[in-house]
């Protein structure tokens, strides 16, 4: 059976993706992600639309707590932010949960957060963006869409409920109330032609802790993106001096040492889309990770000549992320900022540490870019 | 919803709970248990309770939020019951039979609360069937109107929701008009000296249209409202130029706040109130021995405190409790007061035992500020951890402030006198005689979270059509903050 909420649930969703009421959109609050509760713990953010009142600004406010502690103790975080708790009835506060959870569901929330921005339907097999779907039935709607079957069944469920029912003279006659309709909402269709391009800084000056951060990064936007676009086409570049393609696993398991020849990435990087997705017919998100410390400040004039002619062009957006490192001097980032201000479809995020990661996922592939 | 019939194993417990809870003199309405499963229940929850409420994303995020938490393993509702006559109660359909007796002891303490406690006096016993006379309202605006536009005007009701008058339904406060009326300015005319020109200088004509620009100015001149006016929704619907259907919307959310008030107002009380019953009930009567450990299980969990919290149904039931006992043991009135001695405090007893003549007489007369105001002692304070906390600038963290008795008192008490919501009024509904909306916000030390008092206001705006004016304070100042449908501003008021 399904239910009356089904519908206030689907509504409230399209209001979180932003399809509907924009207006809203400033009042969302999304819990934090990816805690850092251990290895298998994470916080599951369940957003929240806040309807404004005039209430107490909390930090004045204070509240009454029961248990153990002296004046002068900290509270812990959520309690705090705990908005008069237990007063209103319905308690509003804070909605954020924290639970063990499989890496599949893990992709499942992040779903409902993220998506592959500025995609653009391309290609031969060009797929409608949206379509309407039936999806339901519904107790009004425009007569047109009535369906006569399920108001029938409904028609005899209450003559029979009703004890109007006549098992000798079965007729069925519907009133009013009985009628169904179908119901629909408008159903998006990712693109499926599209590729990812990886590409990893494994220097020297990449200690093992950012190679790590940058491994827990891409490993994390790519459990996403193969989840939620089926048939993403996926390549890896790894580089120090020299760049070279390799597959996944090698990408994630991967541990080397040398220079640094950012370039050298890029030039692979242009090479394989114009060998393989050149004409128009891909969406391309190349996606780089550094330590930002390269060789020379030639090399870095030669990547941003190269992302100019021979990338940015052609690609959807490209995102570059850089790490904090104790040993680089985290130039590059600053160059690209510097060199590239104002093109539109490149996405630069700073990785201070574990943490971060997650903020620097939604800056790439945050909804409402 | 399906409606199911009590399985004979829950009807036979519930008839045996029931004589328990009569046995101990509990007064409820009948009670109509349903089974529901998980997902009808966390509807149901969502819904407030109801099975029918008019559509709305609001009750669809609640969902969502139950849902996922019971997804996952979180949290799990056991108990809801409606402040209805006769009341619905519902039980979930996978729980063991000792949480059910548990839930049946529980939700006759509630009915008996709903039905006895003098701040649901005025609430409709009839809810069920209103709520859903809501629903089908809406939906036909809905239907006629668009979703997208009677959803937003729902919003924006909603984001009023508060500003109710919460003990109104307990007080006339309207003035009766007759006081003005006597006051009326009578139209004389020209003087003149001759009575049989009377009609001929002073047609009655023009004395009655001098009569009528007289009451006209007399009626500019009276302050809208005369009284400041805490109904801020009332005085809307009465004053504000809204269309039929939002008139009729405002005034279902306006309904609805007034229902679901007392609750909050008693949520202390009547969640104490519950759990100790159900406590009684179940350790004195209808448990047995191979439930105990669930039982025990179960009811911890409910009391289990999160540091730093006040859990309502521990912070209660310890109150009663404590009723209880210092009414059987006579600790209470000047002799107890006065005496200095702790020794002589602490085993203080003088064989009363009017604890639970006591407990039914507060629970009838009191709600939860009154109850916290009369019944908080000093020694229930300390036994039971009970802290204020504050931020603190210095540490830039929320602390432990004080375990100070009055403090901590004063803190609690301020939490949940009007709901712990700012006291707002309409203070005039002509602001400088321009046909604005001049709020007053009552500060009591605490200011109001200025971004979404301006949001409130923009809502505010677009019902009342002109400029609204809220004057509070911020940081200790005076300030007028005003929004004209276009532009925020703030106006520093005197001093």
């Amino acid at each position: 059976m399904s239910l009356k909420i089904k519908q206030d649930q689907a509504r409230f969703r399209a209001i979180v993706r932003g399809r509907i009421r924009q207006g809203l959109k400033k009042y969302i609050q999304h819990g934090e992600l990816l805690g850092k509760k251990g290895k298998d713990f994470v916080t599951i953010p369940i957003p929240a639309i806040d309807i404004p009142h005039f209430r107490f600004g909390e930090r004045q406010q204070g509240g009454v707590g029961q248990g153990e502690g002296e004046p002068g103790d900290p509270l812990s975080p959520q309690q705090g932010s705990e908005d008069g708790a237990g007063q209103a009835g319905q308690g509003e506060g804070q909605h954020i949960l924290e639970v063990e959870v499989t890496l599949e569901e893990l992709a499942d929330i992040l779903g409902e957060e993220l998506e592959l921005p500025r995609i653009a339907p391309r290609g031969k097999d060009r797929i409608v963006a949206t379509r309407v779907k039936y999806t339901g039935i519904s107790p009004s709607g425009p007569e047109s869409l009535r369906h006569f079957k399920r108001t029938y069944k409904q028609a005899l469920r209450r003559q029979i409920a009703t004890g109007t029912y006549n098992w000798f003279r079965p007729v069925v006659v519907p009133v009013r109330e009985d009628r169904r309709y179908r119901t629909w909402k408008p159903v998006a269709i990712p693109d499926t032609n599209a590729v990812i391009l990886y590409m990893m800084d494994v220097s020297g000056s990449m200690g093992d802790e950012q190679k790590d951060v940058v491994r827990t990064e891409s490993f994390w936007i790519d459990t996403w993106l193969r989840r939620h676009y089926p048939g993403l086409e996926v390549r890896f570049i790894v580089h120090d001096a020299v760049a070279r393609e390799v597959d996944r696993e090698t990408f994630f398991h991967t541990r080397e040492s040398g220079g640094t020849m950012i370039s050298s990435a890029y030039k692979l990087c242009r090479e394989i889309i114009e060998q393989d997705y050149s004409g128009g017919g891909w969406n391309v998100y190349p996606f780089h990770f550094s330590d930002g410390d390269n060789w020379s400040t030639d090399d870095t004039r030669l990547c941003v000549e190269i992302l100019r002619e021979g990338i940015l062009p052609v690609v959807n957006l490209f995102c570059y992320g850089q790490v904090d490192s104790p040993y680089g001097s985290g130039q590059f980032i600053k160059d690209l900022r510097e060199q590239l201000a104002g093109t539109e479809n490149v996405a630069l995020s700073e990785i201070a540490d574990r943490d971060a990661i997650y903020g620097s996922i939604k800056t790439f592939l945050g909804k409402g870019r | 919803m399906a409606s199911r019939v009590l399985p004979a194993q829950l009807h036979d417990m519930r008839r045996q709970i029931e004589a328990h809870a009569r046995g101990y003199g509990l007064d409820f309405w009948d009670v109509v248990f349903e089974v529901l499963g998980f997902d009808e229940m966390n509807m149901v929850a969502a819904y407030g309770g109801f099975p029918n409420r008019y559509p709305h994303w609001r009750f669809g995020m609640e969902y969502e939020r139950l849902a996922k938490g019971y997804e996952y393993g979180l949290s799990k509702i056991y108990e809801m019951v409606v402040n209805n006559d006769p009341s619905y109660a519902y039980l979930l359909e996978s729980n063991m039979d000792v949480d059910q007796k548990l839930v049946m002891a529980h939700v006759f303490g509630h009915v008996d609360f709903f039905k006895n406690n003098f701040m649901f006096q005025h609430t409709n016993r009839k809810m069920m069937d209103q709520m859903a006379n809501h629903a089908t309202r809406v939906r036909r605006y809905q239907d006629r109107f668009g979703v997208e536009v009677v959803e937003e005007f729902v919003d924006r009701c909603l984001s009023l929701e508060n500003l109710v008058d919460y003990h109104s339904p307990f007080v006339k406060r309207r003035a009766s008009p007759s006081a003005a009326e006597d006051e009326r300015r009578v139209a004389t005319g020209f003087r003149s000296g001759r009575e049989y020109m009377a009609g001929y200088i002073n047609p009655p004509e023009l004395l009655a249209a001098e009569q009528r620009r007289l009451d006209d100015e007399a009626a500019r001149e009276r302050k809208l409202p005369e009284q400041p006016e805490q109904d801020v929704i009332l005085f809307l619907l009465e004053h504000a130029p809204l269309k039929p259907w939002e008139h009729d919307v405002l005034s279902i959310i306006r309904e609805e706040a007034y229902y679901f008030a007392p609750q909050g107002q008693t949520k202390i009380m009547n969640e104490g109130w519950a759990t100790y019953w159900h406590s009684r009930i179940m350790t004195e009567k209808a448990l047995r021995p191979e439930e105990v450990v669930d039982y025990a299980d179960h009811h911890s969990g409910t009391l289990a405190t999160q540091p730093g919290q006040v859990n309502p149904y521990k912070l209660g039931v310890e109150l009663w409790r404590d009723i209880e006992e210092r009414w059987d043991r006579g600790r209470f009135g000047k002799e107890f007061e006065e005496c200095d001695s702790l020794e002589e405090r602490r085993h203080w007893d003088k064989k009363l035992g009017q604890g639970r003549q006591k407990l039914f007489e507060v629970r009838r007369h009191y709600n939860d500020v009154t109850f916290i105001d009369e019944f908080l002692t000093p020694e229930f304070c300390s036994q039971q951890r009970l802290f204020g906390f504050g931020y603190s600038d210095k540490h830039q963290r929320w602390e432990i402030a004080t375990r100070e008795f009055r403090k901590v008192k004063e803190k609690l008490l301020h939490q949940l006198t009007n709901f712990g919501q700012p006291l707002i009024m309409v203070e005039d509904g002509n602001f400088e005689n321009r046909g604005e909306l001049q709020l007053l916000h009552r500060h009591d030390g605490v200011d109001l979270k200025v971004d979404y008092a301006r949001d409130t206001l923009r809502h505010l705006q677009s019902m009342w059509h002109r400029p609204v004016n809220l004057a509070t304070k911020v940081e200790g100042r005076g300030v007028l903050m005003r929004f004209d449908g276009k532009d925020h501003t703030d106006r520093r008021l005197d001093k």
